[in-house]
């Protein structure tokens, strides 16, 4: 059996707008301060897995060139929104397989200002119509057959739930986003640290009914880092570096497997539900363990959907595990304490690891303020639209 | 005029419909040009003509979109017959008090425009039936 793998340093930057800064910068900010709280450095590093959706194809390389140029591995990753868990897997197989015993994961993303990411502004018609494409399309399909945009295909996911089980409606879905800009005012490294109301979430801009501009992420700049050690490496390292170590319990990485209709509206539900099923399976954990769980909440609707896939209620058990104040910071299993990506923010790559960051942090009884008291075991969730999903498992050491 | 369909799996006849490539081996469904079913691996396919009539399983009023889509509008998954199409709920007003999911919608077709040479594309929507 493979070594388990343990957090030795992890950092998230404040999350934000940087106009001074570009990618590389950010980077290089997360993954120097990563090894500071590691006590590590660049010399003691054998892997690097990095990502950088928008950025060059070189990320990791030019990465590198700023802050240690050591002739180790780079895998540059990239799998959506899912990119930073992506990062953290590479490194622990990479450690898991016995090829180092320390590997440095970076993610980071400019994303202030970006807009809409819909990839599909309408070109210039004009001329005479052709075909193109896999459909044989003569004008590009979104806005005539359907929704191509994230907030719209997350709306429709929302509501097939709300269908389904009942009890959704857009004042519950707005109620999720109410929770986790409530939140965020604890997190002084989220993008938006302010509450607000019901009604200022409801009355908010409608981008894709019932997601109004409040309970979609917020694009924002951001990077995050971690510092991965094997146990055995770990076991020779000094005391306080063993006790704030965090234990990856579980590691896991799923697409998703072919249902009916899931190319015409992708299922999230069936990859989410699987990784979290053999995430508890490896880490001998249940979701009744849980202290704290940081689950993808791109929109409102989705977070609604991942207290099910995640197995934090009963199926079909949604609406009522959210109305009865369980996923609040005060009640039975908090989720998304720091504000969620609908206020701390949404940097793609860099949110796969900050969400681990997160989790990280309250099990060291580090989060200040905002510290669940006495974490120690917690959930970190990702999904990339496409689709990609990665579920990790963390657990305060015993030390 | 000469009219081309939005796709190609658009048939604009007498009665327009959608032709579905259905897998041989499984029966999985798919509207896109395809190398093999994303399920058994098959690689055989034939077509088949997808019912006109469906239940509205999903939907959303999208009203912010890339320049030059028109919104608000209604974009939904239909289940016709069992099998899951894309598609925009048309003719109806793009509120939330009139759009439900489970209701009844047939195909219809909707004009996306006409080129230079005079030819109308046409595209496909479904609209509820009363
Ligand atoms: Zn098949």
């Amino acid at each position: 059996m493979a070594e388990n793998v343990w957090i030795l340093g992890i950092h998230m930057t404040r999350f934000g707008k940087y106009r001074d800064k570009d990618a590389v910068d950010l980077g290089a900010e997360s993954a120097l301060a990563a090894m500071a709280d590691a006590g590590v450095t660049m010399q003691d590093i054998g892997v690097l897995s990095a990502g950088n959706l928008l950025g060059s194809v070189g990320f990791g390389q030019a990465l590198q060139k700023q802050i240690g140029q050591t002739g180790i591995p780079v895998y540059n990753v990239g799998n959506a929104c899912a990119t930073g868990a992506t990062a953290l897997r590479v490194a622990v197989m990479a450690i898991k397989a016995g090829e180092c015993d320390m590997g440095l994961a970076v993610g980071v993303e400019k994303l202030s200002g970006a807009g809409l990411l819909t990839g599909n502004a309408r070109k210039e018609e004009g001329g005479p119509w052709v075909r193109e494409g896999r459909f044989g399309e003569v004008a590009p399909l979104d806005g005539l057959i359907g929704t191509e945009t994230m907030p719209g295909i997350f709306a429709q996911i929302g509501m097939e739930y709300a269908h389904r089980y009942g009890g959704a409606d857009f004042e519950l879905f707005a109620r999720i986003s109410e929770k986790n800009h409530a939140h965020s005012t604890l997190n002084p490294k989220a993008a938006y640290q302010k509450r607000m109301s019901l009604e200022e979430i409801m009355n908010d801009v409608m981008i894709a009914y019932p997601n109004t501009r409040a309970m979609c992420s917020a694009n924002c700049d951001g990077a995050a880092a971690a510092v991965l050690v094997g146990e055995g490496k770990l076991r020779t390292l000094s005391q306080d570096q063993q006790r704030r170590a965090v234990k990856i319990s579980a590691s896991v990485l799923t697409s998703d497997p072919w249902r009916d209709g899931c190319q015409v509206l992708p299922d999230i539900n069936t990859l989410t539900r699987q990784a979290a099923e053999t995430a508890y399976e490896q880490a001998g954990i249940g979701p009744e363990d849980l202290d704290l769980v940081e689950l993808h909440d791109c929109f409102a609707s989705a977070e609604l959907v991942h207290y099910d896939n995640l197995g934090l209620c009963e199926p079909g058990g949604a609406v009522e595990f959210f109305r009865s104040g369980a996923p609040w910071r005060g009640g039975r299993l908090p989720v998304n304490v720091s504000g969620g990506l609908q206020s701390k923010g949404h940097p793609i790559s860099a949110t796969g690891i900050a969400n681990v960051w997160e989790v990280a942090t309250h099990l060291r009884g580090e989060a200040g303020p905002r510290q669940i008291e006495g974490a120690r075991v917690g959930l970190a969730h990702v999904i990339g639209l496409g689709s990609a999903c990665g579920v990790h498992i963390l657990e305060k050491a015993a030390v | 005029m000469d009219r081309v369909p939005l796709v190609d799996y658009l048939v604009l006849d007498d009665e327009p419909h959608l032709v579905a490539h259905e897998c041989r081996g499984c029966g999985a469904r798919y509207f896109d040009r395809r190398c093999a079913c994303a399920n058994c691996s098959g690689q055989e396919f034939r077509d088949v003509e997808v019912q006109r009539v469906g239940t509205l399983r999903t939907f959303t009023i999208v009203a912010f979109a890339a320049e030059g889509v028109k919104v608000p509008y209604v974009a939904g998954v239909i289940d016709c017959g069992g099998t899951a199409v894309r598609g925009n709920v048309v003719n109806v007003p793009p509120d939330p008090d009139q759009v439900r999911s489970g209701m009844k919608v047939r195909l219809t077709t909707v004009s996306v425009g006409v080129d230079p040479t005079g030819v109308e594309a046409v595209g496909f929507g479904f609209e509820p039936i009363d």
